[in-house]
């Protein structure tokens, strides 16, 4: 079986989880929830194979040169993916709240159709700027990052859905009735989102900061200003200020969903507006 | 009296401005927005560019506004001061209630925490205090390290702590912000950013500075022997671009690095990187020709543009050339002109394929023996004295940032009194973050606690 069969039963299992976890939140019975669950982990497993088989075959097909696919925009979307439904399926571990699998299982869904059905998925041999093993480790870490963010984004959006409900309900409110009754409550939802940001915003740290070593080594400038650098500092900024907001009187709750919001908007406008829009050092390897 | 007291006030309150979190976090917000600034407007293009796409009125706007350099603006310079003072002016307000922590712990717990605490526990058991202190400290010990017990109004109290280095975390990342902006200060007054081309064979001992095109000294001389650009199997995609440099010191070879993008030659603190590559000069070329006729053989050289003699008041000349001709290897385009000057049709010949061109069936064929094609490789060269601080930085925020977010201080107290003939035992336990992680693990505590209480391991009750 090759990698490309491998990624369509993937999407495949992304699209069942996500169908699942949408009837879960109308049959609202845990068993459709844990399906939805056990069909996301067995997704991430064929996910994790297919990664390794592609890696495996690009030794195949560039012989010496091979190298983890992780050099191109196709090869980007498709580790983002995977590490959305494994930073969803830790924090379930933790949780146990499957509705936010509705939430988190469309981003990787949407990731995995996107790649497929319009990125070009060829294995080739890298251009010198990217033969480096920087590569591997700016790449895990950033991504793993913006897959934390992403999650943050699903539950924020969760949590204001639910709060203005849930401040005008009169009476006990983990007995509200209806969908938005049955998401965590805001308290959890609150503290998840805090929860994923704390995961995703030392790893971007640590993506600028192999970077700008990768960029020190390769150039001799450890920060340049370049638009994706710059991208990224912006949603550091905006991190920093959502985790400084914890402490501050006034600006959580409503507005900590709104900064995680917004800094995943940012996020992606790095990871891939910056690539569409503005010209710069990131060419994702001309894809 | 009143007018000092406004004094005070008025210190304090520009104080309390510059240690204020809601001032953090608007830097912050502003520090993301400003900076888009410079992703949307290319920075430091030549006028004439900002003029086109922009205007005139435009452009000057931008340049009073700073626009043009904006990340060397007074003004975000200035902003990234006001975060500066902002985070050490927090950082000395809060600091002393941490180091309270380590200087003072509070080793007997207040009835308060004792009764409210949200992880707590309580026993009475017909043993005497001093037996089942010995246990729980023995168990606290395995648990939290070091147990310290203090005597007071006659109750006997246990305390134990771990991970209070946590509690540092933030300042240690607050700290190593500092220290990267320091570094980066130190990079740039005492650093360069120059570049150099070296044609093969030639050597240079200086290099152009980006900023103001002004000669550097390097102290040492530089030579390129060689340029190599080599290409992936049946492609034309670049695999790899080299340099051999080898560096002088009066006259005498020190040290000698084949260089690639990626992997940089250092001297002296000074670094050169493979960024770029260029022809230098007319290609030179072996060429064999035959004439037909008689089978003669004549070996010439030839540069490219260059008219070269053949009998019979012929004459060739190289037009053309490419290292890598489709598929096929190297070719050069030439011509051979008429005894009259009226120049032939172009043709190729490909070295790879030294038999081709009698099937021309010219009065001459040409083989291609050998070429040189002299090329510069151009080089970027880089003095950071800064950049060891830069990563000093890095790691102290690494550390600080993961030690705060994935650590917490957690402390346990417990308090021990004799009650009518009965030990009564109060145990209280808290950590300053990650409160529902804490009490997953305070419920396994608990269990080991309740064995520990009844004296029996927990492994034979289960």
């Amino acid at each position: 079986m090759d990698s490309g069969t491998l990624f369509n039963l993937v999407t495949i299992a992304y699209f069942i989880s996500m169908v699942l976890f949408f009837a879960y939140l109308a049959a609202r019975t845990n068993s459709v929830g844990l399906a939805g669950n056990l069909t996301a982990l067995v997704g991430l497993i064929l996910h994790t194979a297919a990664l390794g088989m592609r890696w495996y075959e690009s030794y195949q097909i560039l012989g010496g040169d091979g190298r983890a696919p992780l050099t191109n925009l196709y090869e980007s979307v498709v580790f983002f993916t995977w590490s959305i439904v494994l930073i969803y399926l830790l924090l379930d571990l933790k949780y146990k709240q499957r509705t936010v699998g509705a939430f988190t299982m469309p981003f990787a869904l949407f990731g995995q159709l996107g790649a497929q059905m319009w990125l070009n998925d060829s294995i080739d041999p890298l251009v010198p700027a990217l033969q480096s093993n920087w590569l591997t480790y700016h790449v895990i870490t950033c991504f793993i990052g913006y897959a934390a963010f992403a999650l943050a984004c699903g539950v924020s959006i969760m949590y204001l859905m639910k709060i203005g409900k849930e401040e005008s309900f009169e009476g006990d409110k983990s007995k509200m009735p209806g969908l938005l009754g049955f998401f965590p409550p805001t308290r959890v939802l609150d503290d998840i989102n805090y929860r994923a940001i704390m995961i995703g915003f030392p790893m971007l740290t640590l993506g600028i900061v192999t970077g700008a070593a990768w960029a020190n080594y390769a150039w001799g400038t450890y920060w340049s200003w370049d638009p994706k650098e710059t991208w990224s500092l912006i949603v550091w900024f905006i991190y920093a200020a959502f985790i400084h907001a914890r402490f501050t009187r006034g600006w959580v709750g409503r507005r900590a969903a709104w900064l995680s919001i917004f800094g995943f908007a940012a996020t992606l406008f790095c990871y891939l507006g910056v690539n569409l829009v503005l010209s710069g050092l990131h060419s994702y390897g001309g894809a | 009296m009143s007018e000092k007291q406004t004094n005070t006030s008025l210190t304090d309150r520009i104080w309390d401005f510059f240690c204020s979190l809601k001032l953090t976090i608007i830097i912050l917000l502003l520090l993301a927005l400003t900076s888009v600034i410079g992703t949307l407007i290319q920075q430091n293009a030549p006028a004439e560019e900002y003029i086109r796409e922009y205007g005139q009125a435009n452009y000057e706007l931008f340049v009073k506004l700073q626009f043009i350099d904006m990340y060397h603006s007074w003004w975000f310079i200035g902003l990234l001061g006001l975060f500066s003072i902002n985070l050490i002016c927090c950082s000395i307000k809060h600091f002393p209630r941490v180091w309270k922590f380590v200087a003072d712990p509070q080793l007997v717990a207040s009835p308060g925490t004792l009764k409210n605490s949200a992880n707590r526990a309580e026993y009475a058991v017909k043993e005497d205090a001093a037996q089942v202190s010995r246990r729980l400290s023995e168990l606290l010990k395995k648990e939290y390290g070091k147990v310290t017990e203090t005597e007071k109004d006659g109750k006997s109290y246990l305390f134990a702590q771990k991970g209070i280095y946590s509690r540092f975390g933030a300042y240690v990342t607050h700290l190593s912000i500092l220290i990267i902006m320091a570094g980066a200060i130190i990079g740039n007054l005492w650093g360069y950013k120059a570049y150099v081309n070296i044609v093969e064979g030639t050597s240079t001992d200086k290099v152009w500075s980006r900023s103001g095109q002004q000669p550097v000294e390097l102290g040492f001389t530089v030579r390129c022997d060689d340029f190599d650009v080599s290409y992936y199997p049946n492609s034309r995609r670049p695999k790899d671009y080299t340099s051999d440099l080898v560096v002088l010191e009066n006259g005498k070879e020190v040290l000698k690095k084949t260089i690639e993008v990626n992997d940089p030659l250092t001297y002296k603190g000074i670094t050169f990187y493979q960024s770029s590559y260029g022809p230098a000069g007319n290609a030179f070329f072996k060429v064999k020709v035959t004439e037909n006729a008689t089978g003669k053989v004549l070996n010439l050289d030839a540069r490219q543009g260059e008219h070269v003699k053949l009998p019979n008041g012929y004459a060739f000349a190289i037009s053309n050339f490419t290292e890598n001709d489709r598929q096929f290897g190297p070719a050069m385009q030439l011509s051979v002109n008429a005894p009259d000057g009226k120049p032939g049709r172009p043709f190729v010949v490909w070295k790879n394929y030294p038999q081709f061109d009698v099937k021309r069936a010219g009065i001459f064929s040409f083989e291609l023996i050998d070429f040189q094609e002299p090329q510069y490789t151009g080089l970027q060269v880089a003095k950071d004295p800064g950049v060891e601080i830069v990563w000093l930085g890095c790691f102290l925020m690494m550390f600080g940032s993961m030690s705060a977010f994935f650590f917490s201080h957690k402390r346990v107290w417990v308090c021990l009194e004799t009650e009518a003939g009965k030990t009564k035992i109060q145990l209280a336990a808290n950590a300053h973050r990650n409160q529902a992680g804490f009490s997953l693990a305070f419920d396994e505590f608990k269990q080991k606690l309740d064995a520990t209480i009844e004296n029996k391991s927990p492994e034979k009750e289960g």
